[in-house]
């Protein structure tokens, strides 16, 4: 797979908004806080800290992967075996807080967690949009 | 819509049944035998991998005298292909969320 093509397998939200990344960072790394706009939890900004994210349809198991206050936050998305990782970013702007979540879907860390595996999921999106394209 | 989905990627979770998945997919219908040939384990593990695989509609099978012939049905991949765009519109619905919750937060 070419790097270009793991790119596009990534989901990337990006907002300005109006507060401090000192803010920003309380929603994202508080449970009660995280629980009002994500899903109930049991988060802590510790590297290493395994959690889940629960909603009515189901759960979500994460680790946390880095933390560095008010700038980088990443963990681990692991649902219906396929794992990703959510990485939140804050810039501090003039007026607020650039903030940007990117959602990689399978990254060096996937390639590791099925190894061994004869196939991985990776290998399988490589080939996926050739199987879909003679499909049409 | 949510069922089948969970189905395909339940079915796809598994390393073997990908691998039979993708074989079928790139060289046209086969037996059981014929499959099992190449796939490194059991006649009867390659059969229950195929019935995952057909619950999950990602291959039918098509009875030829006393033989069955599997094919790969790769439209049923959708659900896989529209997991990112499914992500993006929740991603923004959670970031609408959290514009409203800091709204409401202390300074």
């Amino acid at each position: 797979m070419t790097p270009t093509a793991n790119e596009t397998r990534s989901v990337v939200v990006e907002r300005e908004i109006p507060y401090a990344p000192e803010k920003i960072w309380r929603a994202l790394t508080q449970p009660h806080l995280i629980a009002e706009w994500l899903m109930k939890n049991d988060f802590q900004p510790v590297v290493g800290h395994g959690f889940s994210l629960r909603a009515d349809w189901g759960a979500v198991d994460c680790r946390v992967q880095a933390v560095e206050p008010n700038k980088t936050l990443s963990y681990t998305w692991a649902a219906y075996g396929l794992e990703s990782v959510v990485t939140w970013t804050l810039t501090p702007t003039g007026t607020g807080t650039r903030l940007r979540m990117e959602q990689s879907g399978f990254s060096a860390d996937q390639q590791q967690a099925y190894q061994g595996a004869k196939h991985g999921w990776q290998q399988f999106f490589a080939n996926l949009e050739q199987v879909l394209a003679r499909a049409d | 819509m949510q069922a089948i989905a969970n189905e395909v990627f339940k079915a796809l979770a598994d390393p073997t049944r990908r691998a039979i998945f993708e074989r079928l997919a790139r060289d046209g219908a086969q037996t059981v035998r014929a499959l099992t040939d190449r796939a490194g384990v059991s006649q009867p593990a390659v059969s229950k991998h195929l019935r995952i695989l057909k619950t999950a509609k990602l291959v039918e099978d098509r009875r030829d005298g006393r033989e069955t012939h599997y094919s790969a049905q790769p439209l049923a991949l959708a659900p896989i292909r529209d997991w990112m765009s499914v992500y993006g519109a929740f991603w923004n619905d959670r970031f609408d969320d959290l514009e409203s919750l800091l709204k409401r937060m202390d300074p």
